[in-house]
């Protein structure tokens, strides 16, 4: 048997029964690591003796009777999530030597069950990217193709889960940084509600716009690792009190009544996009057709404002940064430049040595759109239109109950086709960040593979908190599409 | 604005950070055709006001914990240039 193509559903069933081992599982993901990471580099941290001392203790564990749904399960974590005494680097030259003396909550989520965590996955530079080109260390390859990106930020997670060097990974989404990634590379994520997964000791990008989520080889295995992330917590002050159901009843949903019932919008003005590749075009039109032949009700509706969402976002998200970054001066944590004798200056060497050069553009147009005299047309005006973008929301959910896009404009780019530019690769963010802007929930489903052999994604994006819908409709689209296989390797 | 950011940025990256900045400030200025007149801003997702915990002692991490990651201290204390000359 193949250990590493197992999903963590599957997974769980032959751990339950004895017939594997976490050791062996685990091994069998770690084998692959040393043969293929070096081509792929999706880890920034691999500690396989800490791994597999996790193994044997999940091992125990089982062999007591006392396992529990991710008990054993290699899973691989964005580099951005806090872990005691394992590096946390963000990919960036600040945190290099930064060791977290705790846990994120999602982490100690993972730990409670005797989860195995595999690695730190690389990302592009405290989660600011889409190809996870701006890591400070190095550059991660699209496993369906190494010329290629594998999206970002969360490119090492997704490409982690792709190469299947775990079972399952944890992601961050601000402005699209799980769902792009996982299109990208052929597998799911989901970006839940804003507040439905505690963002405490995840180090903040955008606050009022990151959340956590999983990055999986299918649906199913999404809602189960929802099922363990999600929750409310009393340390993070935006983690929401609502109720966590069982996700997996969505796929019991679909099998019991398919998605009779269900409207599924498409807004008009995504339709007529520019700089939309014909493939991902035509992969749009064959995914409407597969979910009409599903028994949806498909519905043409209208986000008057979601022209502007680009704009917005990237005068809202820099400005959170702007704030959030403050915080590596050089003082408590992280790199500080040594050759200074004022503190000022400390400050200023500091912050240029340690961050790259996206961080530093964003914290700039962030302290420029928030200074005195710009906030009122920059900062004031962007919360504005995201008020619009919201209201846009909740008036189309007033007519559907799901909303269908691409999640990204083109397959997979080419490595360094558009550092230089970065305008063109903020817009190629254009499906996937207005969910964040409104706060609900979204999931990427693979969807079809171009003539070039690189996988896309289709979006779902449904009402806050209705991750039960995206399950449901998700798992129905993955059973009716055409089966996906990941690179054989 | 590179000082207002606690930057110090290079010529170099000065030059092409600034072409790239005006591309995007220009994109930016789109949002000068939205119609926001009486639209009330919004700065979150949440929809949560005054998240309230109960006023109790926890214990602390303790000196060796918060300052583990510190790059210069003495003693309980972290170590910065001189503030005041």
């Amino acid at each position: 048997m193949n250990l590493h193509t197992l999903t963590i559903a599957q997974a769980q069933d032959l751990l339950a029964k004895k017939e594997i081992s976490s050791v062996d599982l685990t091994r069998a993901f770690l084998d692959r690591i040393d043969k293929y990471d070096n081509t792929i580099s999706a880890f920034i941290t691999v500690d396989p003796g800490l791994a597999l001392k996790q193994a044997e203790q999940a091992d125990q564990m089982i062999a007591k009777g006392k396992s529990q749904a991710f008990t054993g399960i290699p899973v691989a974590l964005k580099d951005v999530l806090c872990t005691k005494g394992v590096r946390t680097t963000c990919a960036s030259k600040i945190l290099e030597h930064f060791v977290p003396q705790y846990d994120a909550t999602v982490v100690e989520k993972f730990k409670a069950q005797d989860a195995v965590l595999i690695g730190k996955a690389n990302m592009d530079e405290f989660a600011m990217g889409s190809s996870t080109e701006n890591s400070a260390f190095f550059v991660t390859r699209n496993p369906w193709d190494t010329d290629h990106v594998p999206g970002g930020s969360s490119g090492g997670s997704a490409a982690a889960v792709a190469a299947r060097f775990c079972a399952g990974a944890v992601g961050t989404d601000t402005g699209g940084s799980i769902r792009q990634p996982a299109s990208h590379c052929g597998v799911v994520g989901l970006k839940p509600t804003y507040g439905r997964v505690s963002r405490f000791g995840v180090v903040a990008y955008a606050s009022s716009l990151d959340q956590v989520g999983p990055i999986t080889r299918d649906v199913t295995d999404a809602a189960m690792m929802l099922n363990l992330m999600g929750g409310h917590d009393p340390k993070d002050s935006t983690s929401a009190p609502e109720q966590m159901p069982d996700f997996t009843k969505g796929i019991a949903m679909f099998k019991e009544k398919g998605l009779s019932g269900m409207t599924l919008g498409i807004p008009r003005e995504f339709l007529n996009l520019k700089g939309i590749d014909p493939e991902v075009k035509t992969m749009f039109e064959s995914a409407r057709k597969t979910l009409e032949g599903l028994g949806v009700t498909i519905k043409e509706i209208s986000l008057p404002h979601s022209n502007y969402a680009v704009a917005a976002y990237y005068i809202i998200a820099p400005c959170e940064a702007s704030a959030n970054l403050a915080r590596f001066d050089g003082v408590r944590y992280g790199y500080r430049d040594m050759d200074s004798d004022d503190l000022i200056e400390m400050y200023k060497k500091t912050k240029s040595k340690g961050f790259g050069p996206e961080v530093q553009r964003r914290i700039i147009i962030g302290t420029y759109s928030l200074s005195s005299g710009y906030y009122d047309a920059y900062y004031g005006r962007a919360s504005q239109v995201r008020a619009l973008i919201m209201d846009d929301f909740k008036r189309a959910f007033d007519a559907c109950d799901i909303i269908l896009s691409p999640v990204a404009p083109t397959p997979a780019f080419k490595i360094g086709e558009k550092v230089e530019d970065p305008l063109t690769m903020y817009l190629s963010d254009i499906f996937t960040l207005s969910c964040n802007l409104a706060g609900i929930p979204g999931i990427s489903v693979p969807a079809g593979i171009s003539s070039t052999g690189l996988p896309m994604g289709l979006q779902m994006m449904s009402r806050h908190f209705d991750e039960m819908s995206l399950i449901r409709a998700g798992y129905g689209f993955e059973q009716a599409v055409n089966h996906i296989e990941l690179p054989e390797f | 604005m590179a000082h207002l950011a606690r930057l110090d940025v290079d010529d170099e990256l000065k030059e092409t950070l600034a072409g790239q900045l005006s591309d995007i400030l220009d994109y930016i200025d789109t949002l000068k055709d939205v119609n926001v007149d009486g639209v009330t801003p919004v700065s979150g997702a949440a929809f949560m006001n005054n998240v309230l915990r109960e006023d109790k002692q926890e214990p602390s991490p303790g000196p060796d914990v918060t300052l583990a990651n510190a790059p210069e201290r003495d003693q309980d204390f972290y170590v910065v240039p001189n503030v005041v000359k």
